[in-house]
């Protein structure tokens, strides 16, 4: 997989297709991907990777990219292109400038999934099928896949490739997986336990922003946090209201655009479950509203910018839950 | 300490101009008894009320928020409370997930002509507030009175 990328972006860049390619490549660490954007085939042999890594979603550098000079290739993944068709539904992405190659993926691994099964001293990962071969300073282990895999891979809702001008790998499908059982299983407990589940996850924040920044639905030019007017502090642990109020307004900013990529989760230091906040929301727009997925179409009308007259009250929330 | 005989809520309502800030208005005239700590904000629309206002208000010292605009189908601006509805339905699920007292936010209807349910409503909510007892869950200590 790794080698036809490299091989199709060099190719892109010889033929003069595009300009520019905005790929990964390695940072300190062979599993610390970033992502980068190339101009020459030789900088894309020498740096360019595609690894179980990779888990950086690209569409939203595709936002300024797109709106420099020249064609730029662009590298998505299946979930990727959600957050890419729900840019270009916001009028966010030049169309036109951009080359978009769809990766089939077999799901993004996490560093810390590995240290927690017990691996010390990464030197290098390899995947073949649903193994994950891993060097380590004490010698080779095989881990299977679905062990060493990022919480939002666990429960990966589409393999589909949207808006794709090429394909490597191929086509897939949209998958019945269960990723709003973790959401369900919050539900299920009483008021005062949710409470103190979000207390200890939330409090863990030391407002980097970095969910913000990373978050292809938010994609402010101006962000209502940047205020220094807006009277409340944007500091950490500044005051337990300062984190609800952060996480609630954004995960509320990004309702009906959120495409459950999971990049919030994933770049989150401090390991927050970000993710369960907007499925939340996009499994209440799912049985309130129909159900409805951010990017997967340019037509369907998002549910927060639509209203049937036979919508129910906000009462219904606290309805049906009165034995609690 | 406060103990909940002596408590008496903050109670923030946001009132669309057209419908509920006149039916306030009516049951004021009509000589009708609500409790005094209801803090009425008049909004152009139920619509604007923005959810930051919501979590603003708790943070300066709300104990219960209530939003009320005219009946689905009467919005001065069309559909202004059929956008309103969907995303308070959507908020209120958030903050119960979060696990914050669902109870403390609510969204009643109220026509301009309704003075006698603006004031019930704000006697039923106050009295709901009471017995929920002060906002915890989403206070901010550095704006309590000391």
């Amino acid at each position: 997989m790794q080698r036809s990328v490299i091989e199709t972006a060099a190719s892109l860049l010889e033929t003069g297709v595009c300009t520019r390619v905005l790929g990964w490549k390695t940072g300190e660490f062979f599993y610390d991907v970033t992502p980068a954007v190339f101009t020459s085939a030789e900088e894309v042999r020498k740096d360019m990777v595609f690894t179980p890594f990779c888990g950086a979603n690209l569409s939203k550098y595709l936002i300024a990219e797109s709106r420099k000079e020249g064609k730029i290739a662009v590298f998505l993944k299946p979930c990727d292109t959600f957050s890419f068709v729900q840019l270009q539904k916001e009028h966010r992405i030049c169309r036109e400038n951009v080359y978009a190659v769809g990766v089939q993926c077999p799901g993004m691994s996490d560093p810390d999934a590995l240290k927690a099964l017990g691996l010390k001293g990464l030197t290098g990962c390899v995947q073949e099928g649903d193994t994950l071969r891993v060097d380590t300073l004490y010698g080779e282990k095989a881990v299977p896949l679905a062990d060493a895999l990022s919480l939002r891979c666990r429960g990966c809702k589409s393999k589909r490739l949207h808006d794709c001008d090429a394909i490597i790998g191929t086509q897939g499908k949209d998958l019945q997986t269960s990723r709003f059982a973790q959401v369900e299983a919050l539900e299920a407990m009483t008021a005062e336990e949710r409470f103190a589940f979000w207390r200890k996850e939330l409090s863990k924040c030391i407002r980097c922003n970095a969910c913000r920044n990373v978050c292809p639905a938010c994609s402010c030019e101006t962000c209502v946090f940047d205020n220094p007017d807006s009277g409340v502090q944007n500091k950490a642990a500044a005051s337990s209201f300062e984190e609800n109020l952060f996480h609630i307004i954004r995960a509320f900013h990004v309702a009906g655009r959120c495409t459950d990529c999971g990049e919030c989760t994933r770049v989150c230091p401090q390991h927050i479950p970000l993710h369960l906040l907007n499925r939340k929301l996009i499994k209440d727009m799912n049985t309130l509203y129909g159900v409805y997925q951010a990017g997967a179409d340019f037509e369907t009308k998002p549910p927060m910018l639509a209203f049937t007259l036979e919508d129910p009250e906000a009462s219904i929330i606290t309805q049906g839950r009165n034995g609690q | 300490m406060q103990v909940n005989e002596t408590f008496t809520p903050t109670i923030v309502a946001f009132c669309c101009n057209w419908c509920s800030y006149a039916g306030a208005d009516l049951s004021g005239t009509n000589r009708l008894q609500y409790p005094a700590n209801v803090k009425i904000i008049r909004i152009p629309c139920s619509c604007r009320l923005n959810p930051m206002f919501i979590l603003r208000a708790f943070q300066r010292g709300a104990d219960g928020v209530i939003l009320c605009g005219c009946h689905p189908g009467d919005c001065h601006y069309t559909t202004g409370n059929y956008y309103a509805r969907r995303r308070m339905t959507l908020l209120f699920s958030l903050l119960d997930f979060l696990g914050i007292e669902r109870e403390r936010t609510r969204v009643e209807w109220v026509s301009a002509a309704e003075g006698a349910k603006f004031a019930a409503t704000m006697n039923d909510f106050t009295e709901t507030i009471t017995r929920l007892g002060p906002n915890r869950r989403l206070e901010d200590l550095r704006c309590k009175e000391v």
